[in-house]
C-alpha cells in the first residue's frame, strides 16, 4: 500500500489539509484507483485531522465516490426516462451478455464493472452512459459491441 | 422548420470582438447602476426556482465582511435537463464574465463553478478558458479568481445549501432555511449562488441594456431561456426561446403529432397532459422550467414515467428528514400495489395526501416537489395508474 500511501500525499500537497479539499482529494484516488479503500479513508482524515468516521460519512453519500473495488473502465448507464424510453434494456442485455456479468457486478478480470446511474444529462441523445470520464450517446446494441471490444483491448 | 415559435440568439450569440470587453465596461460602472440595470430587466434565476436575481445579488451586497463568495451552480441534475452543459462547451466565457460582475457588485474576491461529476469531460476545455480568464483579470487588475470545483453523482447538491456542504467536505445534505445563502452560505459567508444560465443573462444585461433584453418574454417572464427537448420528437435538443409562450405553440413546433403529455420542469416539475396544453403558459406565471421539456406520446405508459420519476427521487433523496426519505419510497409502492391491485383505487387519494404532506414537510425543494409531478400525472391519468 505504499503507492496509495504516496498518492494521497500528492494529493494533500495539491488541494492542502483544509475540510473543503476533502471532495477533490477522494476524487483524486478515485480516479486513479476507482475506488476509495478503508485504508485509503484513514490515511485521508489522518492528513486532514478528522476522524475515519467523517471521511466515510463524506465519501459514501457520492454515487461516485465508489468505496468497494471496481473495475478498470466503470461502465454506468443512464436509466432515467428518456434513455428508458429509447431502449436503455437492450444497451444493458447487449452489455450483460458481453462482459457475463449483471448489472452491479465486475468481470472476473478486474477489467470492466457494470452499473446503472441516474440521469447523465444526454436525454436527447439517449440511451447513454459514461465509461469512467467518456460519455457514450445515441447507442445501438451494435455500437455498444464496438465500444466495449475496443475497451477490451485497452 | 417553421416559424411558429421564435427563435433567440442571446445566450449562444457570438462573443464579443474583443475578449472580456462588456466585463471591461461593465466594471467601470457604479454597483447601483448595475443592480439597478438587472431589476430593471426582470431577470429571475434560470435553475427552476425563479427568484429575482438582482434581489439575491443586493442582499448580499448588503451583507458587511470582505469575505464573500460568488458560486456557479452548474450541478445540472434534473432529468431532461442538459442545457448548461450546451451553455458550459459553447459559451463559457460569457459564464466567467457573468460571475466576475457579480463579484465586483457584491464585493467578492473569490468564485467558485461547482460542475457536476457527470460532465468531468468539460473540465480540460473549461480549464484553458478559466486560464485565459486569469491572464485578462491579471492585466486587467481585477481582483476576483475562479475554480472549478466537482460534484461526484448526488442529485441533491444541486439543491444551493447541500452544494455548500459539499464544497466544506461533507455530506450534500441541505441545510435549514434561513439563513439564507445571502446571509451565510459557503463556509457561513455571505453568498450569491446562481445558475450558469443566469450569470450569461446577467452579462447580456450589460451588453445590450435592460430596455432591449426587456422586449424578450412577457411581463412576468422576461428574456429569453434554453430549452432542453428531450423525449418523443423529432427534434429533441438544445434550443434558446423566448419566454411566456403557450405550451401548444410549443407541442406544436416540437412534438410528434402524438404527444399525450409533456412534463416541463423535470421530474421536480409538472406533467400537463394535452386537454391543457392550450391554457398552459410557459413562464413564471404559467408552469416554470429550469429547461427540461420531456414529450411523451401516446405510446407511453403514464404509470412507467411516473414510476421512474418516484425510483429517481427515492435513491437521490438524501435520507434526512424522514417525510422524504420515508415518503418517496411509500409513494412508488403504493402505486405498485394499486397496480397490482393490492390496494384500492381510492389508496391514490391517500398518497396524493402523502404527497401534500411531504410538500409541507419535507426540508428542501426536493422532497418538497415530489408532489408536482405525483399529483400532476395521477390526477391526469389516473386510469392508467389503475389498469
Amino acid at each position: 500500500m505504499v503507492a496509495n500511501n504516496n498518492l494521497i500525499k500528492e494529493l494533500v500537497e495539491k488541494y492542502g489539509t483544509d475540510r473543503t479539499s476533502l471532495m477533490p482529494i477522494l476524487q483524486g484516488v478515485v480516479l486513479q484507483n476507482n475506488y476509495i479503500s478503508d485504508s485509503d479513508m484513514t490515511e485521508i482524515a489522518k492528513e486532514l485531522d478528522l476522524s475515519a468516521a467523517q471521511v466515510f460519512g463524506t465519501a459514501t453519500f457520492y454515487s461516485f465516490l465508489d468505496t468497494i473495488p471496481r473495475g478498470r473502465f466503470v461502465i454506468r448507464i443512464c436509466k432515467t426516462i428518456t434513455c428508458d424510453m429509447h431502449g436503455k434494456k437492450l444497451i444493458i442485455q447487449a452489455l450483460e451478455n458481453m462482459l457475463k456479468i449483471k448489472v452491479g457486478e465486475t468481470t472476473q478480470d478486474k477489467r470492466f464493472t457494470l452499473l446503472e446511474t441516474n440521469c447523465l444529462g444526454w436525454c436527447h441523445q439517449g440511451p447513454s452512459m459514461l465509461i469512467n470520464n467518456e460519455v457514450y450517446s445515441d447507442l445501438t446494441v451494435d455500437k455498444v459491441h464496438d465500444i466495449i471490444a475496443d475497451y477490451m483491448h485497452k | 422548420m417553421s416559424e411558429l415559435v421564435k427563435r433567440v440568439d442571446l445566450i449562444f450569440g457570438e462573443y464579443s470582438d474583443q475578449k472580456y470587453k462588456t466585463l471591461e465596461k461593465t466594471l467601470k460602472r457604479s454597483n447601483d447602476d448595475i443592480i439597478k440595470d438587472i431589476l430593471d430587466s426582470g431577470l429571475k434565476g434560470r435553475g427552476g426556482a425563479g427568484f429575482p436575481t438582482a434581489l439575491k445579488w443586493k442582499f448580499t451586497m448588503e451583507q458587511p465582511g470582505d469575505e464573500k463568495y460568488v458560486i456557479c451552480n452548474a450541478d445540472e441534475g434534473e432529468p431532461g435537463t442538459f442545457k448548461d452543459r450546451e451553455i458550459l462547451t459553447k459559451v463559457p466565457r460569457k459564464v466567467f464574465a457573468g460571475m466576475a460582475i457579480c463579484g465586483k457588485v457584491i464585493g467578492a474576491k473569490k468564485g467558485y463553478m461547482y460542475l457536476r461529476g457527470e460532465y468531468r469531460f468539460l473540465l480540460p476545455s473549461l480549464q484553458v478558458e478559466l486560464d485565459a480568464y486569469a491572464e485578462m483579470a491579471k492585466e486587467m487588475d481585477i481582483d476576483f479568481t475562479i475554480e472549478v470545483r466537482m460534484g461526484s453523482g448526488a442529485y441533491i447538491c444541486g439543491e444551493e445549501s447541500a452544494l455548500f456542504e459539499s464544497m466544506e467536505g461533507k455530506r450534500g445534505e441541505p441545510r435549514n432555511k434561513p439563513p439564507y445563502p445571502t446571509v451565510s452560505g459557503y463556509l457561513n459567508k455571505p453568498t450569491v449562488i446562481n445558475n450558469v444560465e443566469t450569470f450569461v443573462n446577467v452579462l447580456m444585461i450589460c451588453r445590450i441594456g435592460p430596455v432591449q433584453y426587456k422586449k424578450l418574454g412577457t411581463r412576468d417572464s422576461r428574456g429569453s431561456k434554453v430549452f432542453s427537448v428531450s423525449g418523443d420528437t423529432p427534434i429533441a435538443g438544445i434550443y434558446e426561446l423566448e419566454l411566456g409562450m403557450p405550451l401548444e405553440k410549443f407541442v406544436d413546433e416540437f412534438g410528434d403529432g402524438d404527444t399525450k403529455a409533456v412534463q416541463v420542469g423535470g421530474a421536480s416539475g409538472f406533467c400537463v397532459p394535452r386537454k391543457k396544453f392550450k391554457d398552459t403558459i410557459i413562464g413564471f406565471e404559467g408552469v416554470p422550467t429550469g429547461g427540461s421539456m420531456m414529450i411523451f406520446n401516446s405510446s407511453r405508459s403514464m404509470y412507467n414515467v411516473l414510476h421512474n420519476y418516484l425510483e429517481f427521487f427515492e435513491e437521490e433523496s438524501c435520507g434526512q428528514c424522514t417525510p422524504c426519505r420515508v415518503g418517496c419510497q411509500q409513494l412508488r409502492k403504493g402505486i405498485e400495489a394499486v397496480k397490482r391491485g393490492d390496494k384500492p383505487i381510492t389508496y391514490l387519494e391517500q398518497l396524493m395526501k402523502l404527497s401534500e404532506t411531504m410538500k409541507i414537510t419535507a426540508k428542501c425543494g426536493l422532497g418538497q416537489s415530489v408532489a408536482n409531478s405525483f399529483s400532476s400525472i395521477v390526477t391526469n391519468f389516473k386510469e392508467e395508474m389503475i389498469y
